[in-house]
């Protein structure tokens, strides 16, 4: 057992490191400020290759391991959480369910172009009435002769408007179950531009503000029979499957938070000066500052176990939750704890650490809540 | 087109200078970065690449570790890389140091070499020419802009308030400033594919026409008396004056202190 990182992840370290550094970092406040999509980041990310990491290389992708992916996301949110879940959406929640369960065809047509960043992909799941209770969709499609019609809406969308590509889950039909009926759930590939395919309004959020976050709204949206994403009746399964994946995006998301919330705060404290000294000289400090970077120790092995887990495992779902279940609680304990360390300039949007503690929130909620995480993890103890 | 690099792995000098009791730089307690200059020389020829075609090949004299800049240059789009390493070389000063690099592109096929201006840890600039002349070939040096017509390269080299503009027939040798361009970033497939590659290693043996005289500590011919970090001088002291006073006070420094 080796914790050590080999060659190739101490040098896309230090790629993502300068990058987010040269490229993210100066952008991260006014990308809060305004809420506006940072097009040009996204651009430039896009010709470095980092939308498509573990993606193989026939398929236009840098074919990267799960662990280097991951690695991107987590060194983004040290500087910036919306960039960070940009390319977690993308990949994690697009690109990797169209590997996973597409056709040759789909692949070959969908891949590159997602890889390459000419195109951004989404995930549509989540209804007004359907969160955490996923088999509670009412997003209907229903065969047509050679289309899938779609009916029903999808809210709180990561790259909502942005995107080009979307996996959306909806209702095919009412199936028997052990004598119980239920709704059979599949999966689509839906192309923006679709006739009957809307956007509703822009959501106003407390952190990761610049991402794109949009209702999808289907009135009657006609795609291809050819659109279907594995099995018809599947689309529960893949849906569960591409969030295991998805939720390592998202422990790095929150890790990283963690991580560039400890870094400016021990920054702060070797500066700022109370009673004649450096705060960092109090014994309070020092101890909040060693119980922060245990805690981000922890969930940085979690994560990166959970990522090497996916390149090596067929069921990684219990890695999965465990890493963003304690990735995303260290984030928000670390970010309001750096916050508390800066006292009122925390409080002051100047600082990072207020968007930080803002960012964070989101990590123990979306992919999957940190109550359904335990949820994951418990059902696993006593099966 | 065949374009030769010749990179520097020298010490990130953001972290602070350390030295080896003798004076030298313990090079294995700072972190080492690609030189600043060798890296604008770099993208330089991967423009050329992008534009024209070439295969650009990346040299570097030094400790195994060295082998780290050679990953980078791969990763950023360099097609080759090559390592001359050997304990017969170490300790070499510019002369020694060119003199080696020059025997290992005698190795190589090439229309163009690139080189950095100067390194940030011994700020000599003289590797780039001397290499030039071991080769008798012309050296354009500072250069901030560069074209290819033909056989030929046109070069903007720098000067003070101005520029010059240079045509020379290749093969020749340019040296960069980092002011030349935004030397682009590694790709993480292209690290992925660096990290797989096979780095050529030359020994001593490898390079011809070399008189052993002339390298590694024994072939050079400067001394080093002392090196040391930059002294940061002190806070200086601030008086409250009024006009008169103060010319008054200035006029008795400068002649306590013999300038005037």
């Amino acid at each position: 057992m080796d914790f050590a990182l080999d060659k190739k992840h101490e040098m896309v370290r230090t790629l993502y490191r300068d990058f987010a550094e040269n490229e993210v970092k100066p952008l991260a406040q006014e990308v809060d400020e305004t809420e506006e999509f940072p097009k040009a980041t996204v651009e430039k990310m896009a010709k470095y290759g980092f939308l498509g990491i573990p993606v193989p290389k026939e398929y236009g992708g840098q074919g990267c391991d799960p662990l280097a992916y991951v690695m991107c996301v987590e060194e983004l949110a040290k500087v910036c959480g919306t960039t960070a879940v940009i390319v977690s959406a993308h990949t994690s929640l697009c690109i990797d369910p169209i590997l996973t369960y597409g056709t040759e065809e789909q692949k070959q047509k969908y891949v590159p172009k997602l890889a390459s960043g000419e195109w951004l992909g989404a995930f549509g799941l989540t209804e007004p009435g359907a969160g955490t209770d996923a088999q509670g969709q009412q997003t209907k499609a229903v065969l047509d002769g050679d289309e899938w019609v779609l009916n029903g809406s999808k809210c709180f969308i990561t790259n909502g408007k942005q995107a080009n590509v979307y996996i959306i889950i909806a209702v095919t039909g009412i199936i028997e179950k052990r004598g119980r009926k239920q709704k059979e759930i599949s999966a689509f590939i839906v192309e923006k531009g679709t006739p009957g395919f809307t956007f509703g309004t822009k959501e106003k959020k407390m952190g990761i503000r610049g991402s794109s976050t949009y209702e999808l709204i289907f009135t009657d949206c006609r795609i291809p029979k050819d659109n279907l994403l594995g099995q018809k009746g599947k689309g529960f399964n893949i849906a569960m499957h591409t969030l295991d994946g998805g939720r390592i995006g998202i422990a790095a998301q929150a890790l990283g938070l963690a991580e560039g919330a400890l870094e400016r705060t021990i920054a702060y404290v070797k500066e700022r000066k109370q009673f004649g000294r450096a705060i960092g000289q109090f014994q309070n400090t020092q101890f909040q500052l060693a119980d922060m970077a245990t805690k981000v120790e922890a969930a940085k092995n979690l994560v990166y176990k959970a990522a090497m887990a996916k390149a090596t495992q067929k069921v990684y779902s219990v890695e999965a939750a465990m890493a963003k279940l304690y990735a995303a609680e260290v984030a928000m304990e670390v970010t309001t704890k750096a916050v508390q360390l800066h006292g009122g300039y925390g409080y002051i949007r100047e600082y990072d650490v207020e968007r930080m503690m803002r960012d964070a929130k989101i990590t123990e909620i979306y992919e999957g809540t940190s109550e359904v995480q335990r949820m994951v993890i418990s059902g696993s103890l006593l099966r | 087109m065949k374009i030769v690099v010749c990179i520097k792995q020298v010490p990130d000098t953001k972290g602070g200078v350390q030295f080896n009791p003798d004076g030298t730089l313990n090079r294995a307690a700072m972190l080492a970065i690609m030189n600043p200059d060798d890296k604008a020389g770099l993208e330089a020829a991967l423009r050329l690449k992008d534009q024209y075609g070439a295969e650009v090949t990346v040299v570097t004299m030094g400790l195994p570790k060295a082998a780290d800049v050679l990953r980078e240059a791969l990763a950023m789009g360099a097609d080759k890389a090559i390592l001359v390493t050997d304990r017969v070389l170490g300790g070499a000063d510019t002369w020694a140091t060119s003199q080696t690099i020059a025997a290992a592109i005698r190795n190589l096929d090439y229309d163009l070499i690139i080189t950095g201006r100067q390194a940030i840890d011994g700020d000599t600039a003289q590797v780039g020419p001397q290499i030039s002349e071991h080769l008798h070939i012309p050296v354009i040096s500072y250069a901030q802009d560069i074209k290819i017509d033909g056989d030929y390269v046109i070069v903007q080299r720098q000067f003070e308030d101005r520029y010059h503009v240079l045509k020379a027939k290749m093969p020749c040798l340019i040296t960069a400033l980092s002011e030349l361009n935004e030397p682009r970033y590694m790709t993480p497939g292209g690290i992925w594919e660096a990290c797989d590659a096979e780095i050529t290693t030359w020994g001593r043996a490898d390079l011809k026409d070399l008189d052993d005289a002339n390298i590694g500590l024994k072939g050079s011919p400067t001394k080093i008396a002392k090196a040391s970090d930059k002294v940061r001088k002190g806070a200086g002291e601030k008086v409250a004056l009024d006009p008169d006073e103060a010319v008054a006070y200035l006029m008795g420094k400068f002649d306590e202190k013999h300038i005037i």
